[in-house]
């Protein structure tokens, strides 16, 4: 594990909120709700049509890897454990995110079926065209002690 | 597609159930069209050759696609504009032919910093009762 990763920041990235964007991610989510079809409801219900909790996953579309800070861990053995947003600001479509990833923490624990697993945790603003903070999201990955397999 | 019921704080109260989203029989194009929409093409949730390389009996849903109809619950219940946190832990794995339900309670409800805000957990259990995703919101809603 490799603890003088804390503090490595990835470059910014810029990220388009699209509208077909964000109708194709809505509906691989099976979420028909029309604040993401319907720009006349989302106006006034909500200012505009707005992306859904979980759209700023698609930040990967817009980095071509030097936005992610890297954490040194084996890929092989790494599963995504937890993921948090937290929204400062309405995300509409047209909007213009700037992108910056840190790496927040490393750490280690002790495993339930033996062995170490180590964290690490990566958090992103999201900051729009006026430079307001819209968005952090937080990803924990674990890194096993053995290659993941089967449960 | 029909408009979601606004909610206010006023009507909410704590032990509160928040309406649950079925998602039945996930398919492997759900899973295609998840990893086209977000851009995850780890082949492990579409490549059959790769997932049994991997020693799994098949692929398995990203975990952020469960995340995404966990996060459908509650945008239905708050509305996407209210969100203000929402965080997922994954707990087991969702495979192909699963039927998800996602359905979670109201936990908290207060005032602070002029704002009314209320907090929740929510599940998405599959067909065995199993737990695939713990999470949790906090929105703020309007007053009536």
């Amino acid at each position: 594990m490799d603890k003088s990763a804390i503090g490595r920041s990835g470059q910014p990235v810029t990220m388009v909120v699209e509208l077909g964007k964000v109708r194709e991610f809505a509906r691989a989510i099976k979420d028909d709700n029309p604040i993401y079809f319907d720009e006349a409801l989302a106006k006034r219900e909500a200012g505009g049509v707005m992306a859904p909790p979980t759209f700023l996953m698609t930040l990967g579309f817009w980095d071509d890897g030097r936005g992610r800070p890297k954490l040194d861990m084996d890929l092989r053995r790494v599963l995504h454990g937890e993921q948090e947003f937290e929204y400062h600001k309405p995300i509409y479509v047209g909007d213009v995110l700037t992108a910056v990833s840190k790496i927040e923490n490393v750490f280690e624990k002790a495993g339930s079926r033996g062995g170490t697993m180590s964290f690490g945790i990566t958090a992103t603003e999201f900051r729009n065209q006026r430079n307001e903070l819209v968005a952090v999201s937080r990803s924990t990955v674990i890194e096993t002690g053995q290659v993941v397999k089967k449960d | 597609m029909n408009e979601r019921k606004k909610l206010y704080f006023d009507d909410v109260k704590q032990g509160d159930e928040i309406p649950a989203v079925l998602v039945k029989n996930l398919t492997r194009t759900d899973l295609v069209r998840y990893a086209g929409a977000s851009g995850d093409f780890n082949p492990i949730h579409h490549d059959q050759t790769f997932a049994e390389a991997a020693q799994l009996p098949t692929v398995f849903a990203h975990g952020m696609l469960n995340a995404g109809f966990v996060g459908r619950c509650v945008t239905d219940y708050v509305g996407v504009q209210n969100l203000r946190q929402f965080k997922v832990r994954f707990a087991t794995r969702v495979w192909p032919g699963d039927t998800i339900t996602c359905k979670g309670t109201v936990t908290k409800k207060y005032e602070a910093d002029g704002q009314h805000f209320v907090e929740g957990e929510v599940q998405a259990i599959n067909q065995k009762g199993e737990v695939a995703i713990h999470g949790s919101f906090k929105a703020a809603l309007p007053t009536r």
